[in-house]
This record gives structure tokens, C-alpha cells and sequence, in this order.
């Protein structure tokens, strides 16, 4: 990591600039990580009064309880399914909207806003939008045999929560993608259509291959995403239900936890999820460096 | 465009048309349920046009509604939640470029493990620490207060990694020149740093705007104060009615109004929105 050549001197100075950054970095994030890596290795006696040595006894008890193993297998289909659903819808609209050389400003607008809609409000919207009495979408699909309830159907309540935090996330990937679609080189274009390849061609020829950076850099960004920033969701409209069938893994980590009062158990499954962030922020730094020397 | 293809371009306005209604519906559905009564709502799918209650569960929402479900009035809550986003806003652009500044700056000893510490952020989200963060700020006496609510939000590496990024392309002619004059290191902060960073504070602060605003499990974990709630536990607390219908007519009003203000930022600060989305990279 370099610096300025020429830089000030001062002692103390850049200490007391850092200090309320790291003061809180070092009191909010890494202590209480710390401690969530200690207790995973521990067992409080129920009065909280004496804590015992248990070794990986807590992350064997969850890799040994079927709970745990479905809301892994669960996290993974939610977190794989609201990227795709969500690149794929990004990247439609950024291919349509960099097509349009004067209108294109006006439909950015129009599909940039969803990005700042809560993710509480994202969930009561679709939930309402799919509730059984009131909703809109229970009675179109009855016309078409579908039976909605996700209060009751399990895959339907999991249906409802990809549908809500995909929808929120379009906008971010359409933002991004129309960014990488615009640095394409005119003249690649202008080459290809002389060649006599129509505008389907080249956009797979030509623009997808060319966005793959932005592609895999979005893929990383949505199952970050996915696996945490959709809490609110969940917790507005099913609530993990029914019967478990939304329970996410940090959902899992909050109903044990908070509401539970597991510690130790909590503790583990927090220090597996810290795991997955750090290889999802590692593979995203490597992939941003990479870049940065193109 | 390369080539002109009229039936092509009739075809993308169709496809994005028909994709913004898609998008919109959603909040489209949400606003007509906001001026019906409770009543047209229950007895079937709700209608697709606008009804006649708008005026009264608007105004209901913003006086008695939150009250009868145990809350806060709205706009208190409303308060709560600009309070939150504006401290969470001012804090992290505050202490983010004074870290910049000190990294890139100054030549001291642990530096080196100062950007590593705050590089370690990015990998510690409030979800993955729940119970011993709480345990941290229960400990501190933090619990119901201003402070436990934003204090614990305000590290930002991403904002930190901004501001380094656009200390490195300032030129050092700039610095030789402030020092020939006699500037100090705050001087030269204040004077030229600063000023430089104008368009940077501003994405960042309509970023970080709409960042507090939708904070939602932190104070859900730290507040159990009513007077602290803010708008998006509120929309939970309204759609979580033990026995008896829920108001959606209501629970619509106060979902509109909750996402207007960070709706109304986006469009008409567009720019600065799409350079902050785009630059911090998450």
C-alpha cells in the first residue's frame, strides 16, 4: 500500500485522526467477533455463572442437526435464485436502455428508485400484493388453478421472498451493467455489423463477453446480499415460517440467539457466517485488483 | 445507436414499458390501497383504481393510527428515523476522511495494520455478530439511546477506501505548494482537501442517506424504548396485529410515506446517486 511522497510530519497527529475509526472498529466489530469466536467454543451453565471448555462440540451439534443442514441448502437456493433472477432482469433492461440514445436518461429514472425502498417496506409491498384475502396476485393465479397461500405452502412463502428481494435488487445490477455495457467500444459494434451481425449477435458475441468482469463482480455483490441485507424481509413478512421454510442462516442466528438465548450455538453459526464473508470478500478484492490492472 | 431498426427500437420501448409497470406495480397497488376503506380491501382482490379515502387514512395514519397499535406517533417515528439516517450520514463521511487523510498523508508506524483493521469491517456485518455486539453495547449502558443506535453504524471502510482512493489522484504539487506557503496538515485539510472532496461527500451522503434510513435490524436489537422506535419497525409492528385484521389501508399510507423520502433523493439527485452507487462499489 503506498502513500504520498511527500507526506507531513507529525507524531501524533495521524493517531488522533484514525483514533475514532479504529475506536469504534476495534470496540463494535472486532471484540464482539472475538467474543462470538470464543463462546463458539464454550458452554454457559444455564444461571450464566461459569463457562466450560467444550472444544468443536457446538459446531458438530449443527452439523449433525437437520435444522441447520436445510437452512444451509435453503440459504443457498434463496441466495442463488434472487441473483439470477435479479442479474438476469438487470441486465435485460441495461441491453434495452443502452440501445435508446435519447429516451435512455428518462427509463433510468424510471427504474433506478426500487433501489432505495426499504427492505421492510420491499416485503410488506409483495406480501401484500400476494396475501390471500386482499391480494392481487392470489386471485389472478386462482384464475389460472394456482392456489396462493404462502402462510400455509412452504415454497410459496419462499417464492414470495425471492420475488421481494430480487425486485429491490434489479436496479443495482441495471445500474451496473448499463455502466459496463456503455464502455464498450463503438467501433467493436460498428466492425461486427459491417460483418453483417444483426444486434442479437452482437450482444452475445460481443457485450456479454465483455461485461463477464461486471458479471462476476455483481455475482459476489447479490449473494452478499442475499445471505444478509435481506433480514428485514424476512422478518416483516413470514418470519421464517412457515415451519422453517424461509429460515435463512442469519434469520437462524437471530431466532437462536436473540429470541433463543442459545449462545453457544449462535456463537458457531456466527463464526460460519464471518467464514463465508471473508471468502466472499476475498474473492471479491482479488477480482477487483485484477481490474484495476487491465 | 449502429444501425437503424425501427421495429427493433418499438420493440425495446415495449420491453422496458411493460418492465417498469412490472416494477412499479407494486407500489402502484400499495398507493389505491391507501385511499380505500378497510372494508372494500377485505372483500376481495383490491380494486385498480383509486377510491375516496385517501384524505382520511392519510391524515389517520399521521395522528391516531400508530397509536392503536402501541406505537409512537408516525411522525415521531419519522423523526427517529431522519435523526438516524443524518447522524449515521454525517458520522461515517466525518471519521472515514480523517482516516483517509491520516493513511495516505502521514508516514507512521502501523499504518500498515490501521488500513487492515478497518479493511475488516467489510467482513463483520451486524448480521454475523448479533448477540456479542448486543452484549458490547448492553455492557456500555447504550441500549435506548441515541448513541448505541448510531455510534456502532458509523465505521465505514468502503467510505475510508473512497476518500483514499481520491487522495492518491490529487497531484503532490498541490501539498509542496501548501507547505511552501506555510499550510499545516489541518490547514491543508481544511483548505484543499475538503473543498476537493465536494462531489465525493455529496454521493457518499445521498449513498449513506438512504443507508440509515432503511437500518432496520440494529435498532430492532438495541431499542425496546418506544420513544426510539423508528419507521421501519413501526411498518412491523403495524403488520404484526395479534388478533383482528390488519389495516392495510393504513399499513399502505405508512408504507408510502415511508419510502418517499429516499425515493425523492434518488430521482432528483440521480447523478450524484449513480457516481456514489458506482464508485464505493457496494
Amino acid at each position: 500500500m503506498d502513500t504520498k511522497k511527500t507526506t507531513f510530519d507529525s507524531r501524533l497527529l495521524p493517531y488522533l485522526l484514525l483514533a475514532p475509526q479504529l475506536f469504534i472498529t476495534l470496540v463494535f466489530f472486532i471484540w464482539p467477533a472475538a467474543q462470538a469466536v470464543k463462546s463458539s467454543f464454550e458452554r454457559e451453565d444455564p444461571f450464566g455463572l461459569s463457562t466450560t471448555f467444550v472444544g468443536l462440540l457446538h459446531y458438530q451439534r449443527l452439523f449433525e442437526d437437520p435444522n441447520y443442514i436445510d437452512a444451509l441448502i435453503r440459504t443457498a437456493v434463496f441466495a442463488v435464485s434472487v441473483t439470477a433472477l435479479s442479474m438476469v432482469l438487470g441486465l435485460a433492461f441495461a441491453a434495452a436502455v443502452d440501445r435508446l440514445t435519447r429516451t435512455g436518461r428518462v427509463y433510468t429514472t424510471l427504474l433506478v428508485w426500487p433501489y432505495a425502498v426499504a427492505p421492510v417496506v420491499a416485503g410488506v409491498l409483495w406480501w401484500f400484493l400476494f396475501n390471500s384475502t386482499t391480494g392481487l396476485m392470489p386471485f389472478l393465479l386462482q384464475k389460472a388453478g394456482i392456489r396462493w397461500d404462502h402462510d400455509l405452502n412452504g415454497t410459496q412463502a419462499m417464492i414470495l421472498i425471492i420475488i421481494a428481494a430480487a425486485w429491490k435488487q434489479v436496479s443495482y445490477n441495471f445500474l451496473f451493467f448499463l455502466a459496463g455495457l456503455q464502455s464498450v467500444p463503438q467501433s467493436l459494434m460498428e466492425a461486427a455489423a459491417i460483418d453483417g451481425s444483426g444486434p442479437v449477435k452482437r450482444f452475445f458475441t460481443i457485450s456479454l463477453p465483455l461485461l463477464s468482469p461486471t458479471t462476476f463482480f455483481l455475482f459476489i455483490i447479490n449473494v452478499n446480499y442475499t445471505m444478509f441485507d435481506t433480514f428485514p424481509i424476512v422478518d416483516a413478512t413470514t418470519v421464517g415460517g412457515p415451519a422453517q421454510a424461509t429460515t435463512t442462516l442469519v434469520y437462524k442466528v437471530y431466532q437462536d440467539g436473540y429470541l433463543g438465548l442459545n449462545l453457544g450455538s449462535s456463537s458457531a453459526q456466527s463464526v460460519l457466517l464471518m467464514m463465508i464473508v471473508m471468502v466472499l470478500t476475498f474473492v471479491q478484492f482479488r477480482y477487483v485488483e485484477r481490474r484495476v490492472q487491465y | 445507436m449502429v444501425e437503424n431498426r425501427p421495429f427493433l427500437t418499438f420493440l425495446t420501448h415495449a420491453f422496458l414499458i411493460l418492465g417498469f409497470a412490472v416494477v412499479a406495480l407494486p407500489v402502484y397497488v400499495a398507493i389505491i390501497a391507501s385511499t380505500h376503506d378497510i372494508a372494500t380491501l377485505m372483500s376481495g382482490p383490491v380494486p385498480l383504481w383509486p377510491g375516496s379515502h385517501l384524505i382520511e387514512n392519510y391524515s389517520m395514519i399521521l395522528t391516531s393510527a400508530s397509536a392503536a397499535n402501541g406505537l409512537p406517533n408516525y411522525s415521531h417515528m419519522a423523526l427517529n428515523s431522519l435523526i438516524m439516517a443524518v447522524v449515521i450520514t454525517i458520522g461515517k463521511i466525518s471519521i472515514s476522511i480523517l482516516s483517509a487523510f491520516a493513511i495516505v498523508y502521514f508516514r507512521f508506524p502501523f499504518r500498515q495494520l490501521a488500513f487492515w483493521i478497518i479493511f475488516v469491517t467489510l467482513m463483520l456485518p451486524v448480521e454475523v455478530r448479533i448477540m456479542p455486539t448486543y452484549k458490547i453495547v448492553a455492557d456500555l449502558g447504550m441500549l435506548n439511546s441515541w448513541a448505541g443506535l448510531t455510534i456502532p453504524l458509523i465505521a465505514s471502510a468502503t467510505a475510508t477506501f473512497l476518500f483514499r482512493q481520491f487522495f492518491m489522484t490529487i497531484p503532490d504539487e498541490m501539498l509542496e505548494a501548501a507547505r511552501v506557503d506555510g499550510a499545516g496538515p489541518m490547514k491543508f485539510f481544511r483548505d484543499i482537501l475538503l473543498p476537493l472532496s465536494r462531489t465525493n461527500i455529496g454521493a457518499l451522503c445521498v449513498i449513506l442517506f438512504i443507508y440509515g434510513w432503511v437500518q432496520y435490524l440494529w435498532p430492532l436489537l438495541v431499542t425496546t424504548d418506544p420513544g426510539y422506535y423508528t419507521l421501519m419497525m413501526g411498518m412491523k409492528r403495524m403488520v404484526t396485529v395479534q388478533d383482528g385484521v390488519i389495516q392495510w389501508q393504513l399499513v399502505m399510507a405508512g408504507s408510502v410515506l415511508a419510502m418517499l423520502p429516499p425515493i425523492l433523493i434518488v430521482i432528483f439527485m440521480q447523478r450524484l446517486f449513480i457516481r456514489g452507487l458506482t464508485e464505493t462499489e457496494k
